[in-house]
């Protein structure tokens, strides 16, 4: 597939972008950098960390395209990069989509199961006498 | 088609990924399905590649067999060996593949609340080059599937 072997020329990319993702601060950091630019001490404010600490971390999101960061202004803002967490998100969902239709199968497979049994114990209530 | 749960796959460190699902079911009933031959065989499997044959020995140290069948008609083996099992909460097995190298080690947590089970599977590949390769494997099933989902629509056919 055509496709395919263009997607996985992207590989080491999209490794830097899982890796980078995998750590909770990192995260932390890309939800706060989602709803607004900020600075490496606004960054650094919530988090019981030092500064050169969340450099780090910024470092890493950086080299994985996640996260920009402004090279005027004295304070260099940082900002979210989307286009490396769609790409992210987009190899995910296929997975995904390639494992759910038998989950689904199941789904049907565990309500008939349930049906049986609240069919079996129908004949035991009274209900229909009572109505 | 009814609205059901959904599959969330998400990698974590650099050789696992994880599979979270919730059932409108209690634990066992799900645990049964995952366990029993006659259920699996009504399940599991992508659709393009149904499971035709399943052997389950339920005992630590024993293991199951699966055999699917693709529609160019060769069969694909897997099997597991069961390293942990304590029903109906937490299943380990060592899985592999007939035509693919490496093994993988599956953890499988059945949590149950109010009735509903959520499923934790953690597949834990040999290195990160193994867990990429399966993941390619998987994207192309992923579009096999939804072109026949696809074609299934558009002829009108039930789903």
């Amino acid at each position: 597939m055509q496709l395919l072997g263009y997607e996985w020329a992207d590989d080491s990319r999209l490794d830097a972008t899982f890796a980078a993702l995998a750590d909770p601060t990192r995260r932390a950091i890309l939800a706060r950098l989602a709803q607004g630019d900020a600075s490496v001490t606004e960054l650094a404010k919530p988090f019981a960390m030092s500064q050169p600490a969340i450099s780090k971390h910024l470092k890493v999101l950086e080299r994985a395209g996640l996260v920009s960061r402004s090279r005027d202004a004295q304070r260099r803002p940082c900002r979210i990069e989307a286009e490396p967490l769609a790409a992210a998100n987009d190899w995910l969902e296929r997975y995904r989509e390639a494992l759910e239709p038998s989950f689904q199968r199941l789904d049907a497979l565990l309500e008939e199961m349930q049906g049986k049994t609240t069919r079996r114990r129908q004949p035991k209530l009274p209900r229909k006498k009572n109505r | 088609m009814k609205n059901t749960g959904t599959l969330a796959v998400a990698l974590q460190g650099d050789r696992d990924i994880v599979m979270t699902r919730v059932f409108n079911a209690p634990r066992a009933l799900v645990w049964d399905a995952f366990t029993k031959p006659e259920l699996l065989l009504r399940w599991f499997g992508p659709r393009s590649c149904p499971i035709v044959e399943c052997d389950v020995d339920l005992r630590v140290g024993g293991g199951f067999r699966y055999v699917m069948r693709g529609s160019d008609g060769c069969p694909m083996g897997m099997r597991g060996v069961w390293r942990e099992l304590d029903p109906p909460k937490r299943a380990v097995h060592l899985e592999t593949f007939d035509d693919y190298p490496g093994e993988s080690i599956v953890t499988s947590d059945f949590a149950e609340r109010e009735g509903t089970t959520t499923l934790t599977i953690t597949v834990q590949y040999e290195s990160p080059e193994h867990r990429q390769g399966v993941l390619a494997s998987g994207m192309e099933h992923g579009a096999a599937e939804t072109f026949d989902r696809l074609a299934e629509m558009l002829a009108g056919v039930e789903v």
